[in-house]
């Protein structure tokens, strides 16, 4: 399964990015192979959330490994059938091993606000 | 002529001075006072109008027809403001960020996608003392002042001198209500706070080309900071009103100051002279 931690880096080494939507970069890894892509985010001025998690469903990502997660991109995740994971903190590679130990949190729904994005 | 209220701070007295200046000219010219504060409108309260007439002030939310919609993408694809993502073999809508600009059913290849209106909120109009009164009031729950203000300017007869109380802040709404405004009348507190806001409100209305006049409010608190910088930007200060506890007393009870200490008025008209000079 393809995974997307949210990093201020490119490599499994970088620091966890809190915010999802807004996030630096999103590194995706085959949790086979341990293969990693990063894509650097670029958040337009509104939407940002829907806008990431658009992405997540075109690259096919099946999990979302993050800090927190706003109400919009909760939203469109839940709707694509992708897990959200939340509470990630160190490396990404702490991450990866938190999440296959199973000890991140899984989500009922957002767990911060939005930014305001509607105006 | 068009004279926007703004303050950048929000508290400074616009309302008091926008109220004052209209009831001081109302007698001697022909205005038409417009209640831009579409989230807090509250000019009302001094002004008492009688409202005759409520219009609707709405967005177009796309609807997509599911048999239609190929899934495409198109919509998701054109944009702008990310209301539209393509989820679980679906097109979702997010209702607050979309604009209503109807760009996604252009695009649509297979014309799956009609457009429905949302009400944002209304422009009821009236009058009161002899004038035209208009205010906007956006509905609970919703985010786009600006599409209210812009219906609200619609009802500017250019035939009258438009007082316009505008939004506090510096960001959409205020500039919506400045935009295309003969003179700008920044009101502030002489305080760090009132200060750093002001020169905010100064650069916004700089940016949109409209000069500046300042009204200082509660004189007698803070510091010479804010005369010091009207000194420096060559920005008139038209107007001081002292920090005086029968001011307040006549706001809170919803008497106009200009009704209850009618020496006022000869002020607020000179100032509307004032601001003829510095619009040009």
């Amino acid at each position: 399964m393809k995974i997307c931690i949210t990093t201020t880096g490119t490599d499994l080494d970088a620091q966890i990015d809190a915010v999802f939507g807004r996030a630096r970069y999103f590194l995706l890894v085959d949790s086979e192979t341990l293969e990693v892509e990063a894509i650097e985010n670029v958040p337009g001025a509104h939407g940002a959330g829907v806008q990431a998690a658009q992405m997540m469903v075109d690259k096919g990502v099946g999990a979302v490994l993050t800090g927190n997660v706003g109400p919009n991109a909760f939203q469109g995740l839940t709707a694509a059938g992708i897990q959200i994971h939340i509470g990630a903190k160190g490396s990404a590679r702490d991450t990866l091993a938190a999440y296959e130990a199973g000890t991140l949190q899984t989500v009922n729904g957002p767990t911060s606000q939005g930014h305001g994005g509607g105006r | 002529m068009r004279i926007a209220i703004a303050s950048g701070k929000g508290g400074t007295g616009k309302t008091t001075v926008a109220v004052n200046l209209a009831l001081s000219l109302c007698g001697k010219e022909s205005i038409q006072f417009l209640d831009c504060d579409v989230e807090e409108p509250n000019a009302h309260i001094f002004l008492k109008p009688q409202f005759d007439t409520t219009r609707s002030v709405d967005k177009l939310l796309p609807q997509v027809d599911s048999d239609k919609c190929t899934r495409c993408g198109a919509c998701v694809e054109a944009c702008e403001f990310n209301a539209l993502a393509l989820m679980g073999g679906n097109v979702m809508l997010y209702d607050s960020l979309c604009h209503g600009c109807g760009r996604c059913g252009l695009v649509c290849p297979t014309g799956a996608i009609s457009e429905i209106p949302h009400q944002l909120g209304v422009v009821e109009t009236g009058t009161t003392r002899g004038f035209p009164f208009a205010r906007g009031l956006l509905n609970v729950g919703e985010t786009m002042a600006t599409p209210i203000i812009h219906a609200l300017k619609r009802e500017i007869d250019s035939s009258r001198l438009a007082i316009l109380d505008a939004p506090p802040g510096t960001g959409c709404p205020t500039i919506a209500a400045l935009h295309e405004a003969d003179v700008a009348l920044l009101v502030t507190e002489p305080t760090p706070f009132g200060l750093h806001d002001l020169k905010a409100a100064v650069e916004v209305a700089r940016t949109l080309d409209v000069p500046t006049a300042v009204v200082i409010n509660r004189a007698g608190i803070g510091n010479d900071q804010v005369e010091r910088y009207c000194d420096e930007e060559n920005i008139p200060i038209v107007l001081t009103i002292p920090f005086d506890r029968a001011i307040a007393e006549t706001y809170a009870v919803g008497t106009p100051l200009v009704d209850a200490v009618p020496s006022w008025r000869k002020r607020f008209i000179k100032l509307a002279e004032q601001l003829k000079e510095v619009a040009r």
